[in-house]
C-alpha cells in the first residue's frame, strides 16, 4: 500500500482534454493527481532566426516552463539550466512520433506550461504537447504517453507523486509510443539495477497504454461534436 | 487482409486502418509494417483499395492545381511573394502574370502592390516546397474590394457542396460574388456581405451536420432584409461564377 492508498501499478486519477485554448492551433490539458500541465502547439510556421531552417525537415522548438505558484517554494519565473534541459528531452521525445521531412525549412513550436507539479511534469508535459500536436493537425504516427516508475521500498511503483519520489532509490519517466512499440524517452534519476529497470520500464509502458487510452478519448470526444 | 474502420469512422494518430497487404495506404496514412496507420485526426475515406483519412484540422498544405487566394507580401524585380495562408510563401514570376511586355526594372507595383489580394492557381510545388502560382487561367484575377473570411481549408469542398449547390445557394441568396480558394480563404462581395459572412462561417462550423444546406437556407431566409437573389450560374467545378 502507498501512501496515497493507491496500488502499486495504479496512476493517479488522469484527466486529459484536448483544445482547451481558442488561440493556439492546438491545445491540450493533462492533470495526473497534483500535476497539471497545459499544452499550445502553433505551426507548422515559417521559421526565425534564418539558421535554424532546415531543407529536410522540421525544426521543433519546445519551451517547458513552470508557473512561479507550481511548486511549494516559490520558483522563480523564467528559464533555467533544468527548464531548458527538460524542453530538449521534450522534443527528443515527441520528434520520433511526427512525420519531421513533411514541413521543411518551417518550425513548430510547442509551449508546455506546468501549472502545478507533483512530480512527473515531464511526462505530463509530453502528454499534453502529443494531444496538442495531433489537435493541431500534424501528421504523426502515433500520440506519445510518458509516464514515471520507480522503486520505493523494494516495490516496483508507477507514477510517483513528491513524496514519494523523495523516498525512491530511482525514478525512470519513458515516453513510449503505443502504435510503434517504441520508447521515445528514457531517463533515470538514481541507480538501479539492471533488473530493476527491465521491471520498471515495463511497468511504465503498462501505464503508457492506460495513458495512450485517455488520450485518444480526449481527442476523439473535442472531434465528435462536430460530427 | 482486413479492413478494420469503416467509411467515417473518427480515427487519431496511430490508430490500425487495416492490416495487410491487400490494401494501400492514401492520403492521410502510412504503412508499418503490415499495418495501415492513420496519420492525422480524422475520417476514414475508403476508395477502393485506397484507405485514407481526411484531416479536421491542420494548415493548408500547397498542391500543384490548387486555386488559391494570396495577399502580396512584396514586389521585388520581377517577382511578387505571396502569403498563401500556409507555412510557404509562394511566388509569381511576371511572366506568369502579365502577356504584356514589360520593360527591364519597371514598376511591377503598377500591376499588383503589397496588401492586394489575388485569386491564383498553383502550377508547381517543389520537393522544398518552392511555391509558382500563375494568374493565366480563366478564373484568375485581382480581387477588388469586398472582404476574406478564413475557414478551415479541410471543410472548402462542404462549402462548395455537391456539383456547388451550397456556394451557389448562398450566392443566390445573398446576391453576393463569393470566391473560394482552396487554402481556406473566402473573398466576399456585395451588398449583403455580413450575412453571406455569417453563412459561410456557419458552413465552418456545423461542417459535417446532416442537411446542412436546409439548415443554411433557413438561416438565410429568416435573416435576410432585402429580398434581392441575382441569379448566378455556376459552371462545373467553379467557385467563382460571374
Amino acid at each position: 500500500m502507498r501512501s496515497d492508498g493507491r496500488a502499486n501499478e495504479e496512476l493517479r486519477e488522469l484527466i486529459v482534454k484536448a483544445g482547451v485554448f481558442k488561440n493556439a492551433e492546438g491545445s491540450a490539458y493533462v492533470k495526473m493527481g497534483n500535476t497539471v500541465a497545459v499544452a499550445g502547439v502553433y505551426g507548422p510556421r515559417e521559421l526565425f532566426p534564418k539558421f535554424l531552417q532546415d531543407a529536410e525537415k522540421v525544426h521543433l522548438k519546445c519551451r517547458y516552463n513552470m508557473a512561479p505558484f507550481s511548486t511549494k517554494d516559490r520558483k522563480r519565473p523564467g528559464q533555467d539550466r533544468r527548464s531548458q534541459e527538460i524542453s530538449k528531452v521534450v522534443a527528443d521525445a515527441l520528434e520520433p512520433a511526427i512525420f519531421t521531412k513533411e514541413f521543411p525549412k518551417v518550425g513548430i513550436d510547442i509551449y508546455i506550461e506546468i501549472l502545478q507539479g507533483d512530480a512527473g511534469t515531464r511526462c505530463a508535459g509530453i502528454n499534453a504537447a502529443s494531444v496538442a500536436l495531433a489537435d493541431a493537425g500534424i501528421p504523426m504516427r502515433g500520440l506519445v504517453a510518458a509516464v514515471a516508475a520507480g522503486k520505493v521500498d523494494g516495490d516496483y511503483v508507477l507514477d510517483l507523486t513528491y513524496n514519494e519520489e523523495e523516498k525512491t532509490k530511482a525514478d525512470v519517466p519513458v515516453a513510449y509510443v503505443p502504435s510503434l512499440k517504441k520508447i521515445t524517452l528514457l531517463q533515470m534519476d538514481g541507480d538501479l539495477s539492471t533488473e530493476d529497470v527491465k521491471n520498471v520500464v515495463n511497468i511504465a509502458i503498462k501505464g503508457c497504454e492506460k495513458i495512450h487510452e485517455a488520450q485518444v478519448e480526449a481527442l476523439k470526444s473535442k472531434y465528435a461534436v462536430v460530427l | 487482409m482486413t479492413i478494420l474502420k469503416n467509411e467515417k469512422d473518427l480515427v487519431v494518430p496511430g490508430e490500425v486502418l487495416a492490416e495487410g497487404l491487400d490494401y494501400l495506404p492514401g492520403y492521410g496514412a502510412f504503412r508499418e509494417g503490415e499495418k495501415i496507420l492513420a496519420k492525422n485526426v480524422g475520417i476514414v475515406a475508403i476508395r477502393e483499395r485506397n484507405v485514407g483519412v481526411v484531416a479536421l484540422s491542420g494548415r493548408y498544405m500547397p498542391k500543384a492545381g490548387d486555386k488559391v487566394i494570396g495577399e502580396v507580401l512584396d514586389v521585388q524585380m520581377s517577382t511578387w511573394f505571396l502569403d498563401i495562408n500556409s507555412p510557404y510563401q509562394a511566388s509569381l514570376g511576371i511572366g506568369e502574370a502579365s502577356e504584356e511586355y514589360v520593360e527591364r526594372g519597371a514598376d511591377l507595383s503598377r500591376y499588383f502592390d503589397v496588401g492586394n489580394a489575388l485569386y491564383a492557381k498553383i502550377i508547381s510545388v517543389s520537393k522544398h516546397k518552392n511555391v509558382q502560382l500563375t494568374m493565366k487561367d480563366i478564373m484568375c484575377k485581382k480581387l477588388r474590394g469586398g472582404k476574406i473570411v478564413d475557414i478551415t481549408p479541410s471543410k472548402v469542398p462542404r462549402l462548395i457542396g455537391k456539383a456547388g449547390s451550397m456556394i451557389s445557394m448562398i450566392k443566390e441568396k445573398t446576391g453576393c460574388n463569393i470566391v473560394i480558394g482552396q487554402n481556406g480563404r473566402v473573398w466576399i462581395k456585395g451588398e449583403n456581405e455580413d450575412l453571406a459572412t455569417q453563412a459561410v462561417l456557419m458552413v465552418n462550423e456545423k461542417s459535417h451536420m446532416d442537411g446542412l444546406t436546409n439548415v443554411i437556407t433557413e438561416f438565410l431566409d429568416a435573416n435576410s432584409t432585402v429580398t434581392t437573389g441575382t441569379k448566378t450560374d455556376y459552371v462545373e467545378g467553379d467557385v467563382n461564377a460571374q
